[in-house]
């Protein structure tokens, strides 16, 4: 049931993309997220695509995986391809009332909707490909430099660590009481609107509880020992830069390059 | 009447790398009128196996039937039938949630569309069977009750829907040892006056020893012995590969036979090997 939600869920694994610096990572998704939005010529979207589903194939999951991530979103693209699909000034193929729907605008909807996919799709690579823990050490090193202007860069990580640790915890829990509610005669997700979110308060009200519990132990816990956050923690992981990230730095350059001058020159 | 589970297997979450088989292909009978045992390890299904019951969870493969109706279907006899097991989680006292203690007993019977003055009577008969007096905490908040009492409160909002079939997901977990034995004296009285059936999870053997009529035993998802409780504890090996330990009077029992005391060696609780030691004793003529 609710457990087996697996958006944002890291899948185990030993590919190139899994074995690639968290760091890294992060810096070239961001760079191709710009680059998504930025270049508009069609060969452009072409390659695009293409290095997309390459790195996919490359990390060994299924396919259905990452179509699966896109699922949630599926109504936002949809909106906003039609969206496109009737504002865009061009040449009229249908009309209906007030609405004209324009060849540009199919084209301009489609284009639209293919970088969202895109972005979707790589964020959740990255999402399934690194470990939350990996994942925040690399922000945590990445916001670092901001810690001069006095940015809380590692407890703000720290605060993601522990949020990151408890989402599988709370979901399950949640499944635990849903069920024990639902073995109470409760009916949770029956009804019209006012009914399911009445509905859902034999839920929430424990889960809280239970939430504001484990936060409590929790801060006992690192009290306990002794946790003091922010300067001169030393890491038992140090991250380090490995052959597998010169070479994806590399690769992604050429990819780089390459989609500046389809850009530029034709 | 009985629950049967015919060839039900389980699969957690289907077609991803975390695929996992948590029940395989199980068979078994609980038997109306009696107090059914189901042990096994840590991760060996029965917390799976129990959420079938009434249909929390819709087995990947097989039939469930309660008193013969297939609750897997989607008609208001199968809903009737689901009704008739309640299900005491582990740690039940995390699902109070109301402002009162009646409130939150009461929660069961008015989602079932009992009437107030029916509910009311329901909630005054499960608070007096959990020794919870009514007038005194009926209208104080769970959440100021100790955990002992927030136990007894939460099994009563499952008693007050007055289930022919209550299933104990490790109902003493978490207690002392004299709040354990009170609370399991009392479902063996509700057994005995009301002939409710009673499916009890544990790996507490002992526990088991003193109150089941019938024991079923997990491993890795497959049933591996079931039984009354004499024959399953006389199957040491199997005991010990599902992960599980023998009572510790049937232990002793053992122990003393193999020390050459000639006993029949068939007691798993206390007071069957006091006889059976004082016979043997006697044959002996120590005694």
């Amino acid at each position: 049931m609710l457990t087996d939600i697996t958006l944002g869920q890291y899948f185990p694994g030993n590919s190139p993309i899994h074995n690639m610096d968290a760091r890294v990572k992060i810096v070239l998704l961001f760079i191709y997220i710009v680059a998504v939005f930025l270049f508009d010529n069609h060969i452009n979207y072409g390659i695009m695509t293409a290095g997309a589903i390459g790195v996919v194939l490359l990390s060994g999951l299924p396919l259905g995986m990452i179509l699966k991530s896109i699922k949630p979103l599926w109504w936002i693209i949809l909106f906003s391809f039609g969206i496109h699909l009737f504002s865009t000034p061009g040449e009229p193929i249908f009309k209906l009332w007030n609405f004209v729907m324009t060849k540009e605008g199919i084209i301009q909807g489609f284009i639209i909707s293919l970088r969202l996919v895109l972005m979707i799709a790589i964020s959740s690579l990255l999402m399934f490909t690194t470990s939350p823990l990996k994942l925040t050490d690399a922000l945590e090193s990445l916001m670092s430099p901001l810690k001069k202007i006095g940015f809380p860069a590692h407890e703000l990580a720290m605060m993601m660590t522990i949020a990151m640790r408890f989402i599988p915890t709370l979901l399950e829990e949640t499944d635990k009481i849903i069920k024990a509610q639902q073995s109470r005669g409760s009916d949770i997700g029956d009804g019209n609107f006012f009914q399911r979110a009445k509905g859902m308060i034999p839920v929430l009200v424990p889960l809280f509880i239970s939430a504001f519990r484990r936060a409590d132990e929790l801060a006992i816990a690192m009290e306990a020992r002794c946790y003091q956050g922010g300067v001169d923690r030393t890491r038992m992981k140090q991250q380090r830069l490995h052959n597998v990230d010169f070479w994806a730095g590399g690769i992604f350059g050429v990819f780089l390059i390459s989609l500046i001058l389809v850009q530029f020159t034709l | 009447m009985s629950i049967e589970l015919k060839n039900i297997s389980y699969t957690y979450m289907p077609k991803t790398p975390f695929e996992h088989l948590a029940l395989d292909d199980i068979s078994i009978t609980v038997p109306e009128g009696k107090i059914t045992a189901i042990a096994g390890h840590t991760g060996s299904g029965k917390s799976t196996l129990i959420q079938h019951f009434n249909g929390l969870l819709k087995p990947s493969k097989g039939t469930i039937l309660v008193d013969g109706v297939d609750i897997g279907k989607k008609n208001t006899e199968a809903k009737a039938a689901r009704r008739k097991v309640g299900i005491v989680f582990q740690y039940p006292e995390y699902q109070l949630f109301e402002e009162t203690i009646s409130k939150d007993i009461s929660f069961g019977p008015m989602n079932i569309g009992c009437s107030e003055a029916e509910t009311l009577e329901r909630v005054k008969q499960a608070m007096a069977f959990v020794n919870l007096d009514y007038d005194k905490y009926a209208h104080r908040s769970p959440f100021q009750l100790s955990g002992g009492q927030k136990r007894r409160a939460a099994i009563a909002g499952i008693l007050a829907l007055q289930p022919k079939y209550l299933v104990l997901d490790e109902p003493t977990a978490g207690l002392d040892p004299k709040g354990r034995e009170a609370l399991m004296e009392k479902f063996r009285r509700l057994h005995r006056e009301r002939g409710t059936t009673i499916v009890l999870i544990s790996h507490n053997m002992d526990n088991i020893a003193s109150y089941a009529d019938n024991v079923i035993i997990l491993n890795k998802g497959k049933v591996t012995m079931e039984a009354p409780p004499e024959e399953v504890f006389s199957q040491k090996e199997l005991i010990s590969q599902a992960g599980l330990e023998l009572p510790e009077v049937k232990t002793i029992m053992n122990e003393l036979a193999q020390n050459g005391l000639e006993i029949q060696n068939n007691a798993y609780t206390m007071d069957k090997a006091v006889e059976e030691i004082i016979e043997a004793l006697r044959r002996k003529g120590k005694c």
